[in-house]
């Protein structure tokens, strides 16, 4: 299970360059499930059949983009101008070391000499148009053999285990993408579709697609989502824990999830004894945003791996909260008829 | 020899100023070869000696400084199992967020430099600059567990292997100034086949960022001469004027002003012109911030000169310098020690 998560996490996958993400699922999961295909978009759909007599269309979505730039310009000088790719806080920019394109050239984003700052610009945000790419070349000319505009470029963050906590990249959402991995390795009463989108941190346009062509009964949006559970000086909800098990969403920008489904994962924790938590209701959005309205409408909710720093270079997770969101799946898919619904 | 993996292993060590014990073994290990003594000063310098020859009598010396400590942090507080912590040198908060770090404790911890993640932060938060006291390590260990590992008053210093940009360039942390100690290695290593009548004392100082007072003590110790120091300087880069930065790649700086005997100028721009190894000169109109400026005083006063490796991002992760400079620098340095001798030594006394 490590072993996927690290893959997936140090894969490149910034949103419109999901490929590399995708090659890597298709590898962990083909043998698992009985069909395999990409969409135009790129989105991975997966389909493995039910075992019940009537058995519910489940979707499952994770999504395999990232945040990163993207290089918009070339100064003379061979250094490299950038934009974000996703919602990015340009304060974690500065003094990071990137990747760029298929060959993944190394650049840094650099930041100025402190002994030279004034005082006022100490004071002040370094824009994100004001940054520069370092490559380690000195004209545009021979930055152009190397890096074109429009290659993405993502942090450089070599997957750790710091304990149960472990250290990546992306997690938002290769946790999703790893939980899902694992979970079409079992096979279930309903026929599973696991869908592994594109375009999430884009606004869900991936899923929107994907969930149109699936036309599921029900879905889930599988995510890594936000741990703010840092000591605070006002002490405001820490939307998830890291530790206390996946992550319920009841409510958040995107979707009200459908309260069904929040009682079968709840009943299923109780029953297995796994921890949950619910999700700081209004924070976020997710895939499931765009799949509950797909069609006529699909009952939809999200269970998450909670992460710190996601959309910053270098995110933290449990493992023991990745393993219960697994367990929590399969316990609710296992449980999972129409009844539920009715 | 190859100076890029020397760099690599150099910078990739720990030594925060006033705690250079990992770096320390390194350089000794890299002095080894070359140094006749070796020796370890009260304040944790390291002093190797390569003799000058043939004459056995008095031999004047000469003492090339390059600092091995670097800016790090340093916990200075522990709350529900995040440390606080403030900075041991000159670093700019921003520079700070998100950053992956090694805590060293009684075991070495990674972690990571809090954040918050823009879907939580108002628009107005975003633009305001988080100082260090308001930023967390985290090490993503059970509260109990980091108390059996960290206490107040652990270093940590960011993580960052060296990486590899295109040609010879080179970006990291501490190559302020490692890149330094490197090129005093670098003139040793040309100093075995050269022949010389000095005694050539590398220093690698101790805290130096913290008021230059490895050099302060080292140059006591020494009584050299000549010192020179070897210490990066500001490099290029977008929103810094250019009479205040050099370009990498075209050569070490000479240093001239205050600080500097311009005769000990003079006489480098005469070595490199004739051997034709790139340098560009860098007016430094009073305090250079370098060792050069601690040596010059000490005792008596001692004629002392400045090299600089051009490097951009100073006090970053991101250090980012030419491997090609320091090559030059240590060649530059061993070809004017090659040269100095009584007469020269003598010229030294009076401006």
């Amino acid at each position: 299970m490590i072993l996927i998560l690290k893959e997936l996490s140090e894969a490149f996958g910034v949103s419109g360059n999901e490929g590399e993400v995708r090659e890597v699922i298709i590898e962990a999961v083909k043998d698992h499930v009985d069909e395999v295909r990409v969409d135009t978009l790129g989105n991975l759909i997966t389909f493995k059949r039910g075992t019940g007599d009537s058995p519910l269309k489940v979707m499952l979505a994770a999504h395999t983009d990232e945040v990163g730039l993207m290089i918009v310009h070339i100064e003379k000088n061979g250094l490299l101008r950038f934009y974000k790719v996703g919602g990015i806080d340009d304060r974690i920019l500065p003094s990071k070391v990137v990747r760029i394109g298929k060959d993944r050239i190394p650049g840094v984003i650099g930041a100025k000499p402190i002994h030279l700052l004034k005082q006022e610009e100490r004071k002040r945000v370094v824009k994100v148009e004001d940054m520069v790419i370092d490559i380690g070349v000195s004209s545009q000319e021979e930055a152009e053999k190397l890096v074109k505009r429009g290659d993405y470029a993502a942090f450089a963050t070599p997957f750790a285990e710091l304990g149960d906590v472990v250290k990546g990249k992306a997690f938002d959402d290769r946790a999703g993408c790893a939980v899902l991995v694992e979970l079409v390795k079992e096979r279930y009463p309903s026929d599973l579709y696991a869908v592994f989108t594109v375009q999430e941190e884009m606004g869900a346009r991936g899923a929107r697609v994907a969930a149109y062509a699936v036309a599921p009964d029900v879905a889930f949006a599988l995510e890594g989502t936000i741990a703010d559970d840092l000591p605070k000086k006002k002490d405001t909800s820490p939307t998830t824990q890291l530790g206390a098990g996946p992550a319920i969403t009841i409510m958040d920008r995107s979707v009200i999830a459908d309260k069904r489904l929040v009682k079968l994962l709840v009943e299923t924790a109780k029953e297995e004894g796994i921890p949950y938590q619910f999700k700081q209701p209004g924070v976020g959005g997710t895939d499931a945003g765009r799949i509950h309205l797909t069609r006529e409408g699909v009952p939809s909710t999200v269970v998450s791996v909670p992460c710190r720093y996601i959309h910053a270079p270098a995110c933290l997770l449990s493992l023991t909260d990745f393993e219960n969101t697994v367990r929590l799946m399969k316990g609710a898919l296992g449980k999972l008829t129409r009844e539920v619904l009715s | 020899m190859e100076v890029k993996p020397l760099l690599k292993k150099l910078c990739e060590a720990s030594g925060v100023s006033g705690y250079e014990a990992e770096v320390r073994e390194l350089v000794m290990a890299e002095f080894k070869p070359y140094a006749d003594e070796m020796r370890v000063d009260k304040m944790g310098s390291v002093i190797a000696l390569k003799r000058g020859g043939p004459s056995d009598d008095h031999r004047p010396k000469i003492m090339l400084a390059g600092h091995m400590d670097e800016i790090g942090l340093i916990v200075s507080k522990i709350e529900k199992g995040f440390l606080h912590f403030t900075s041991v040198g000159g670093i700019d908060p921003r520079v700070l967020l998100g950053q992956e770090v090694v805590v060293h404790g009684r075991r070495s911890l990674p972690g990571i430099i809090s954040s918050r993640p823009p879907h939580v932060l108002p628009p107005e938060e975003r633009e305001k600059v988080i100082g260090m006291e308001k930023l967390f390590m985290d090490v993503g260990l059970p509260e109990e567990e980091v108390g059996q590992w960290v206490e107040v008053g652990d270093l940590a210093t960011i993580r960052r292997d060296l990486v590899e940009l295109q040609g010879d360039r080179v970006a990291g942390k501490a190559l302020d100034d490692r890149a330094g100690v490197a090129t005093v290695l670098v003139c040793f290593h040309h100093l075995a086949s050269l022949r010389h009548t000095w005694d050539v004392y590398g220093v690698a100082t101790v805290q130096e960022e913290v008021g230059l007072k490895g050099a302060m003590t080292s140059a006591y110790g020494l009584a050299p001469d000549i010192g020179v120091a070897i210490d990066v300087t500001f490099g290029d880069m977008p929103g810094l004027p250019d009479a205040e930065t050099l370009a990498l790649g075209k050569g070490p700086a000479i240093a001239f002003g205050p600080n500097i005997h311009p005769k000990l100028y003079e006489k480098l721009v005469e070595v490199a012109e004739a051997q034709e190894i790139p340098y560009q000169v860098e007016p430094v109109p009073g305090r250079s911030g370098t060792d050069a400026w601690a040596m010059q005083v000490t005792r008596e006063g001692i004629p002392t000169a400045l090299i600089g490796i051009p490097l951009r991002c100073m006090h970053t992760s991101v250090e980012t310098g030419s491997v090609k400079d320091i090559e030059r620098a240590g060649r530059l340095l061993a070809g004017f020690i090659a040269q100095l001798d009584e007469e020269f030594l003598n010229s030294l006394r009076g401006i």
